[in-house]
């Protein structure tokens, strides 16, 4: 990322580590969404006359993660250490408190300063100063958020992070990337035919994806950075579904070249074809295990549409097991990050919706209670799910915690928006 | 001046059939196929493409599904053999099965679940006497939807294999 090279840290912490700075406050954020932090962040100075307010940006990602609640600011804007009054800030039952200030350099950029402080040891817990023009000023307020997120709770945030999604504008689709929150978006590739399935390879450079462009499913994965793009699985039949290996040289793949749909392995530059799972019967959406050990799949072999995985070395190597058992219809697996959470839609007596299942335990619950919920994926934390919801036959991008404590539309605006994809943190290798 | 005899022959068959009960017309429809395979130019003795001409069965081109179901219906049987049929006598023929489903669960599933009903349609026509090079099943899953309603007769019109010969995709 660019901007991180023009930051530069002028004054840092002040207090050690970051870690266990959140039972220094504590408070406790985890099991049911319970308590929040409670945080003012007070609008930074001079930034109402920008295109971006910053701590607007930083005040609606915190709020979307569930783990912050925001404190009235009436009657108080410090934007410097000698201006903060901690007792007032104790008096509203701020644990945590954000200042900063923008100020316009002779050349047009923006010196963004801010701290993060903490009210009840009247300290420092973080802060910057960044050089940005202004169209990075949106980027620079995820990272603040970022920043303010990993400092109160010692886990990495997810503001940084992309998505991708399909937009279809009346018979034009184009495959979009975005910031996390729906905003920012610009097209990687435009067709006049469908685009499904977006996949991120794991340091986000590249995208699998499946185009109709060939009046049949075709694998292409395209480059970020140079929009190059390839066919990679364009065998007779239809070829969908690409899933990345965790170390972004493998595809698994669906194909049908031998009749029914079925798992494969493919280099990512098409060579090296290889079958995986050995059914007669419907075989698809396969994704792989953090740790590469295996393929989580969708199959009706045992009747019903389930959640399955088997050995990523194929079906000869090992059995495959089922995951799922409740419901008649569970499909679209993904896997959290850190392995320990499956996420899959579930079709109930309602509709289809999201639900989350413990890898250990394999207790599952429904997060959703909409009628046409599709494909979901995990933040970078594993802490959301993006997932593809509907409202007035118009597609919506919808996030939910996986307590299902908070449910938010993103960009209701937008139409008719399908298949998000969350990508990895950036400078992720 | 004879295509104008010939376009008048088949609009006043058309005319016919279309006041005719189903079960004659099939009939009809079945001895206009044999017709134009005899030909091996692949066309019927009106000098029309078997397969553009409305009266011949090989002009109808798909197979509807029940919910969740993938296996050829009986009223299409005919149908299917008369394409694998075609493809039989016509060595140089290619046809393109497209599945599609309606537009309810997964995508990808239902690519997976439109690919079935691709492929149930080549089975036939494979046991049929149609070679493998001539035939290619694909599955349009849920993407292209030909009717664009959210109700039961919307569904059923999308849960659909089009046969498409060469030339025709």
């Amino acid at each position: 990322m660019h901007l991180r090279n023009l930051i530069c840290i002028i004054w840092m912490l002040l207090v050690g580590t970051t870690t266990g700075l959140h039972a220094a406050l504590n408070i406790e954020i985890y099991g049911g969404g319970g308590s929040k932090i409670p945080i003012a962040l007070v609008p930074f100075a001079a930034e109402a006359q920008l295109p971006e307010r910053v701590s607007a940006v930083v005040a609606a990602d915190l709020e979307r993660s569930g783990l912050f609640k925001l404190v009235d600011t009436f009657g108080a804007s410090p934007h410097e250490l000698d201006q903060v009054n901690y007792a007032d800030w104790q008096n509203r039952n701020a644990a945590a408190l954000v200042i900063g200030s923008i100020s316009t350099q002779p050349d047009g950029r923006l010196d963004v300063r801010f701290r993060l402080l903490d009210v009840a040891k009247r300290i420092q817990l973080a802060g910057f100063s960044s050089i940005v023009t202004t169209d990075q000023l949106r980027a620079l307020s995820h990272r603040i958020a970022d920043v303010i997120y990993e400092t109160l709770t010692g886990e990495p945030g997810f503001f940084s992070s992309r998505i991708a999604f399909v937009r279809k504008q009346g018979d034009q689709y184009a495959l979009q990337i975005s910031d996390y929150d729906g905003l920012n978006a610009r097209s990687l590739i435009e067709y006049s035919e469908p685009i499904i399935s977006p996949a991120w390879s794991p340091d986000g450079s590249r995208i699998a994806y499946v185009s109709f462009e060939k009046k049949k499913p075709v694998v292409y994965v395209q480059t970020l950075a140079t929009r190059e793009r390839k066919a990679v699985a364009n065998f007779k039949g239809s070829n969908s579904a690409p899933a990345w290996s965790p170390d972004g040289r493998k595809l698994a793949v669906v194909l049908s070249q031998q009749g029914g749909s079925q798992i494969y392995l493919i280099n990512a530059d098409g060579s090296g074809l290889q079958r995986l799972s050995q059914s007669s019967s419907i075989d698809t959406e396969p994704t792989f295990s953090p740790d590469g050990r295996w393929i989580i799949f969708t199959s009706d072999r045992g009747g019903s549409p389930q959640i399955y995985r088997m050995p990523a070395s194929g079906e000869n190597t090992g059995r495959a097991e089922r995951l799922t058992f409740e419901g008649d219809y569970n499909v679209s697996p993904r896997i959290s990050p850190d392995g320990k959470m499956l996420v899959y839609i579930r079709r109930n007596a309602g509709g289809f919706n999201v639900a989350v299942q413990d890898m250990s335990t394999r207790q599952a619950q429904i997060l959703t209670d909409s009628k046409f919920d599709e494909s979901p994926s995990f933040s970078p934390n594993n802490r959301m799910i993006l997932y593809a919801s509907e409202i007035n036959r118009r597609g919506i991008l919808s996030l939910v915690s996986v307590d299902g404590q908070v449910k938010q539309r993103l960009s209701p605006d937008m139409d008719n928006i399908r298949e998000p994809a969350w990508g990895p943190l950036p400078g992720k290798r | 001046m004879k295509l104008i005899f010939s376009l008048f022959i088949v609009l006043a068959l058309a005319a016919c059939s279309s006041t005719k009960p189903v079960s004659t017309t099939d009939i009809s429809d079945r001895s206009d196929s044999r017709s134009g395979i005899n030909g091996n130019d692949g066309r019927s003795s009106f000098g029309m493409n078997p397969l553009q001409d409305p009266n011949n069965i090989l002009s109808r081109r798909s197979v509807y599904y029940d919910f969740d179901s993938y296996s050829v219906a009986n009223e299409y049987r005919d149908l299917v053999l008369a394409h694998a049929a075609y493809l039989r006598d016509n060595g140089s023929a290619r046809v393109l099965l497209q599945g599609n489903t309606d537009e309810r669960g997964s995508r990808e599933y239902n690519l997976a679940l439109g690919q079935r009903r691709a492929d149930s349609v080549k089975s036939i026509m494979l046991l049929s006497g149609a070679r493998d090079e001539q035939v290619e099943s694909v599955s349009l899953g849920e993407e292209k939807p030909r009717a664009l309603g959210n109700d039961e007769s919307s569904w059923a019109e999308n849960r659909r294999t089009d046969i498409l010969h060469q030339g025709e995709y």
